[in-house]
């Protein structure tokens, strides 16, 4: 049977004989592996935040279209994307579309980032829909009263007032796109997580040490992006109502 | 006789099953002030909504300076008129809206000068000149650099004004400007409108519940009741010296 070559991997049902604590003399050996899988991680979370608020205004505002097969197509990507995993995705990406349709898609870097953008994309494009709707209507009257052709409407009226409706938004899914880039280890990519799971791996007795301290990393690196949106709340609480 | 710039050719407008506008004929002449009064739900916002695109007419013809606003030749056959043809055409029409719609991200001067720099591609310089000289006009030359927000509904409805003004329109629409102010504020707004209805250039159409206001100022008073324009004349005609008795019974509740 198929299913019968499939080892049980190590980790299931973990026996409780292993113990351990945490060790402050291993944190100084730790900390620099770590360390290396820093810029992974940023630059994943760089990259698919930039590609995944830009998906998320192009689908936002294709699902806005005038143009029906626009609209359901974008419909449909949205759908597929929130309704399944993005570990699913991701495998998807890595594996399966390689395969089938023989699309190099590029660097595990690159799939990684497209993974991200597309499935948080899919989200973050009912935000922007969402805003550009929740803006009055009596804004677009004033705007076509005054003669705007409708891409003026949009530009110059419309969308700073509905960016500044998506910011709080957009803010906590950065968030949450920091964490989802710790799955990228999982197609081979060496971020903070991967390095944390080798030193584990190498000495499970570090385990409880270095877990601590890939929380530590995480948590650190959310930090700044907490302020961001504490800033984004008040940023889009100023000049909304007139 | 001088050429209308507006003519309304038989409107009937139909929200769904209920017929709001049941055959309007207007003209509108040059520089003409016409004020429009009615009961609530009579249609006097439908019509100045149609008037500046808002609105779709369920039949009949609007036109202004010569062209149709609603309808385009395509093919030798006249078809419902595409986005483009009605910026063509309403460049020349202005509305300031009862809620004043100001642009709230943008200080008092941009809501101003945006439309002049984007839409008829003035120099940046000069849309700027003129904005500042119109918010003076209206009062406001020390508000230029606050937001819509730090504004009262008064100041804002100026503003509004002064926004529409700037575009250099040949026909301004004013929908009930002040009856979303308190009764402190609406002295100084009908002061502004009085001011450029006194310039007399301009044709402006007025919906107002203001009696004395339209006395004053329009040539011409339209009573509108139940879809259609019961009664037209002299704003003394139709105000003072009117047999209408539904007329009259409507001017009742304004006189206390
Ligand atoms: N978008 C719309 N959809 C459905 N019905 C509408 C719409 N706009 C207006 N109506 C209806 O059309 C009628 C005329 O409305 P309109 O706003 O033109 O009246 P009005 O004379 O301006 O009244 P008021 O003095 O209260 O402003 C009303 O019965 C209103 O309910
Ligand atoms: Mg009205």
């Amino acid at each position: 049977m198929f299913l019968q070559s499939l080892r049980k991997p190590d980790w299931v049902s973990f026996p409780s004989k292993y113990k351990g604590v945490i060790k402050i003399n291993v944190i100084a050996e730790v900390f620099p592996d770590l360390m290396r899988g820093l810029g992974v991680t940023v630059s994943v979370l760089i990259a698919s935040a930039f590609f995944g608020y830009l998906m998320a205004f192009i689908a936002g505002l294709c699902r806005l279209s005038n143009n029906i097969v626009l609209r359901k197509f974008t419909g449909f990507y949205i759908e597929v994307f929130r309704g399944t995993s993005l570990i699913v995705q991701l495998f998807w990406l890595y594996y399966a579309v390689p395969m089938l349709f023989g699309i190099e898609l590029g660097s595990n870097w690159w799939i990684g980032v497209i993974a991200i953008a597309l499935n948080y994309g899919a989200y973050m494009s009912e935000i922007v829909r969402g805003s550009i709707l929740a803006v009055a209507k009596g804004q677009t009257e004033a705007a076509t009263a005054l003669n705007m052709s409708s891409f003026q409407r949009m530009r110059l009226i419309i969308l700073p007032q509905a960016v500044r409706m998506m910011l709080p938004e957009f803010g906590n899914y950065l968030i949450q796109m920091l964490k989802a880039t710790s799955l990228v280890y999982l197609i081979g990519l060496n971020d903070i997580f991967y390095y944390g799971n080798i030193l584990r791996s190498n000495d499970l007795s570090m385990a409880p040490t270095v877990y601590l301290l890939v929380l530590l990393f995480y948590f650190i690196l959310a930090l700044p992006l907490i302020f961001l949106v504490r800033k984004a709340e008040s940023i889009s609480k100023k000049g909304v109502a007139s | 006789m001088t050429e209308p710039i507006v003519e309304f050719k038989d409107i009937h407008k139909s929200f769904g099953d209920v017929k709001v506008l049941k055959g309007i004929d207007l003209n509108i002449k040059p520089a003409e002030k016409i004020a429009v009064i009615g009961p609530s739900g009579s249609g006097k916002t439908t019509i100045i909504r149609m008037l500046m695109t808002l609105e779709v007419p369920t039949s009949g013809d609007i036109i202004v300076d010569g062209v149709n606003l609603w309808k385009m030749e395509k093919n030798g056959k006249m078809v419902k008129a595409n986005e483009k043809h009605l910026r063509e055409v309403r460049g020349d029409i202005g509305m300031v809206f009862q809620h004043f719609n100001l642009f709230p991200h943008m200080t008092i001067l941009e809501n101003c000068m945006t439309a002049p720099i984007h839409v008829k591609k003035e120099d940046k310089e000069e849309a700027r000149e003129r904005s500042i000289q119109m918010l003076e006009k209206v009062g406001l030359g020390d508000k230029l650099d606050n937001y819509p927000n730090q504004l009262s509904g008064g100041q804002k409805q100026r503003v509004a004004m002064a926004r529409a003004l700037v575009m250099r329109p040949k026909i301004m629409l004013f929908d009930e400007v002040t009856s979303a102010l308190d009764p402190e504020l609406v002295g100084e707004v009908l002061e502004v409108i009085r001011d450029i209805a006194k310039e007399g250039e301009m044709a402006m159409v007025l919906v107002t519940h203001e009696m004395d206001f339209a006395l004053d100022v329009a040539d011409k008073v339209l009573f509108l009741d139940e879809g259609v324009i019961a009664e037209e004349g002299t704003a003394s005609e139709v105000i003072e010296h009117s047999k209408n008795e539904r007329l009259q019974s409507f001017l009742h509740r304004f006189r206390s």
